[in-house]
């Protein structure tokens, strides 16, 4: 018995050291073919990289926002049949705002917002921006901090202050330099104070650029840029770690309903959304564009082991009167059968280990040359390896079994 | 069971039907003969005759459709496919009309092929020791390197024959071995049968050319898959003698 299993083993080795002349013997046909898996292979590995990166990259940016941040939204209006959006209602008052600080246990921060867009000035200079009316807490909500100067206090809110912090862009657009702290800004003629330069964060991932901005109390926005009003655009909250996300929505969805008298059947007039949803709708539009790259990829990867399989086809037809040989001399069916499965696996597991190499390679390159992120993940090098692996068995195994199959006096008067 | 000890191979009333469609053809239609080990016979016959049919069934290739075919005292005739393989692998060795050498790969590689496909465990320098030692012994020392494009007809023939020695077979069995050889080099060739005869190596060679067939020992003719004429050979030529006469009667050739 032990015998019989060495001489199989013998005989499998015999088999690898044959299948390995076979392709030496065919440089060119072998490279060309392996080319056909390594292609596939780096299209796949390539794809869900950038993939990934391009879905990490998403949520880096929306874990931007601040930690653990829920999101709530004035609901939307219709007037003479032209509906507002979100925000536009008006249904969120700043003691909305308060009632959450009190009442919600989890909400450790929030922020009453307003957006505006206005014309700045200073000296002859002057720029279209944006407007974001905030509360004190707002910075340490987006784990924003400032380059310079300091941000804006409680005390600022309460009285309306007419002061503000800038973003990089707006403070070089309109004075040519960041040295502006304690600089004079007319929004829509009322001259703020400006305390402090906020670090920039570069463009969004809708590409608005983000340090366009100038940030002030909410209530000197609504008083001297909104003129007048009580409403707020939506609130921000945070609260102290992603387990509270879920019941503090919740509550805060009761206790708004009840301050604003919806009645048990009626819809809200308000929109309260943590930022898990966000990431979470915005993250499905990459992994869909992942997984669109990936089946293309997946597509050339399955066209490279048909590859093998022609290759495989015409190389057993080419060899037929070798096989009749190997067969005179004492191959069995079997050998045959393996001396090509060999031959055609180790085509596809070359071919796969070179792509995931260059597959590896072209993510980084494109990655830099787009300034992309890539993100490799060994799921996805062992997958593809497993299946280049795979695609050779699979592809190889018709051709193999009709070489094995071949009867040996015609297989050595075969022209 | 083994009743013909000194029989190399031994047919017994062997027979070998084609069913093609309807027709039914008998290419071999009872054929007994023995052949005693030490024997170099030549198997002639026109084509259509059964000697290529009887030639497989020896060579293990085919197997009979009647009869009982012994070869080296062991029944063979009903043994499987791979059974047969392994039969030919540790008793049998081939020589082929075109040589059949694997293209692009060297003489030595493909002299070891037989004892890749045996149970016998070697070394890798084992079996490169092996088939050096079997290629000087057919006059290839050195060219161990050269692939078959690099190497002559009788070159190649000689490769091809040192492929059939390296497993020490019962039989060695050759199919028209001159068929693509010129003239001078198919007696090169018989030389190199006659003197593996001489070691005492049981030969078998198909042929259609008399005067090749002169340089065996004995002459089975057959006719309609049949056994026409069996007879030893009187005027034997000596392949060593003939190529002297060839070497003479060419000056250029003698000047070299």
């Amino acid at each position: 018995m032990t015998s019989k299993n060495f001489a199989r083993r013998l005989r499998l080795a015999s088999t690898f050291k044959i299948a390995a002349r076979a392709l030496r013997r065919n440089k060119l046909r072998s490279a060309l073919t392996a080319l056909g898996i390594i292609i596939g292979v780096g299209a796949v590995i390539a794809m869900v990289s950038i993939g990934n990166g391009a879905k990490a990259q998403v949520e880096a940016q929306i874990a931007g926002l601040g930690e653990n941040i829920i999101l709530i939204f004035s609901g939307s209006t219709t007037a003479s049949g032209i509906r507002t959006g979100w925000g536009g209602a008006g249904t969120l008052k700043i003691e909305d705002a308060e009632a959450i600080r009190r009442e919600v246990p989890q909400v450790t921060l929030v922020s009453e917002e307003v957006v505006s867009t206005a014309q700045v000035a200073a000296g002859n200079q002057n720029w279209f921006t944006r407007i974001y009316g905030e509360s004190a807490e707002y910075f340490d909500l987006r784990q924003w901090a400032l380059a310079d100067g300091a941000p804006f206090t409680q005390q600022d809110v309460r009285s309306a202050n007419k002061v503000c912090v800038v973003g990089r862009t707006t403070a070089t657009q309109i004075y040519g330099s960041e040295d502006v702290v304690g600089q004079v800004l007319r929004v829509k003629n009322v001259p703020f104070q400006i305390l402090g330069v906020l670090t920039p964060k570069g463009l969004s991932s809708q590409g608005t650029d983000q340090d366009d901005i100038v940030i002030m109390p909410y209530t000197s926005a609504m008083k001297r840029v909104l003129g007048g009003g009580t409403t707020l655009r939506n609130i921000n909250a945070q609260v102290a770690s992603s387990r509270d996300l879920a019941p503090a929505q919740q509550q805060i969805i009761a206790l708004l309903r009840q301050r604003h008298n919806i009645r048990e059947g009626r819809d809200d007039d308000f929109t309260v959304r943590t930022q898990e949803e966000i990431a979470a709708a915005a993250t499905a539009t990459t992994e869909t564009m992942t997984a669109l790259l990936a089946g293309v990829a997946v597509i050339s990867l399955v066209v490279g082991g048909i590859g093998i399989m022609n290759i495989m086809l015409v190389s057993v037809t080419e060899r037929t009167r070798e096989i009749g040989t190997r067969m005179a001399v004492g191959a069995h069916g079997r050998d045959i059968l393996t001396q090509f499965l060999i031959e055609a696996m180790t085509l596809s597991v070359v071919g796969g280990i070179i792509g995931i190499i260059s597959g590896i390679v072209a993510s980084k390159v494109i990655a830099m040359l787009k300034n992309w992120s890539s993100l490799i993940s060994p799921g996805s090098i062992i997958l593809a390896f497993v299946v280049s692996a795979g695609v050779g068995i699979f592809f190889g195994f018709y051709p193999a079994r009709k070489a094995a199959q071949l009867d040996p006096i015609d297989a050595l008067r075969y022209e | 069971m083994n009743n013909s000890s000194d029989a190399a191979v031994r047919l017994d009333d062997v027979r070998k039907t084609y069913q093609t469609g309807e027709v039914e053809v008998q290419a071999v239609r009872g054929v007994s003969v023995e052949i005693k080990q030490g024997e170099f016979v030549a198997l002639m016959g026109s084509s259509g005759s059964g000697k290529s049919t009887l030639m497989n069934i020896i060579g293990c290739l085919d197997r009979p459709t009647a009869g009982r075919y012994f070869l080296d005292g062991e029944d063979v005739s009903s043994l499987s496919r791979d059974e047969l393989a392994d039969v030919r692998n540790r008793k049998l060795g081939f020589v082929f009309q075109n040589f059949n050498l694997l293209a692009r790969t060297s003489a030595l590689e493909n002299v070891e092929l037989p004892l890749l496909y045996s149970d016998v465990a070697m070394t890798s320098a084992q079996l490169r020791e092996k088939a050096e030692s079997v290629l000087a012994a057919v006059g290839l020392e050195g060219r161990g390197d050269h692939t078959p494009s690099q190497l002559s007809g009788g070159q190649q023939q000689r490769v091809a024959i040192a492929r059939a020695l390296i497993n020490d077979p019962e039989v060695l069995l050759a199919d028209e071995p001159t068929g693509n050889l010129d003239s001078r080099t198919s007696v090169e060739v018989m030389g190199i049968f006659q003197s593996l005869n001489a070691k005492g190596i049981t030969i078998i060679m198909v042929t259609h050319e008399a005067d090749i067939a002169s340089y065996a020992r004995r002459n089975i003719v057959m006719k309609d898959g049949l056994v026409r004429n069996d007879m030893m050979v009187q005027n034997r030529l000596n392949a060593v003698a003939e190529l002297e006469r060839i070497s003479a009667g060419d000056p250029l050739e003698a000047a070299v």
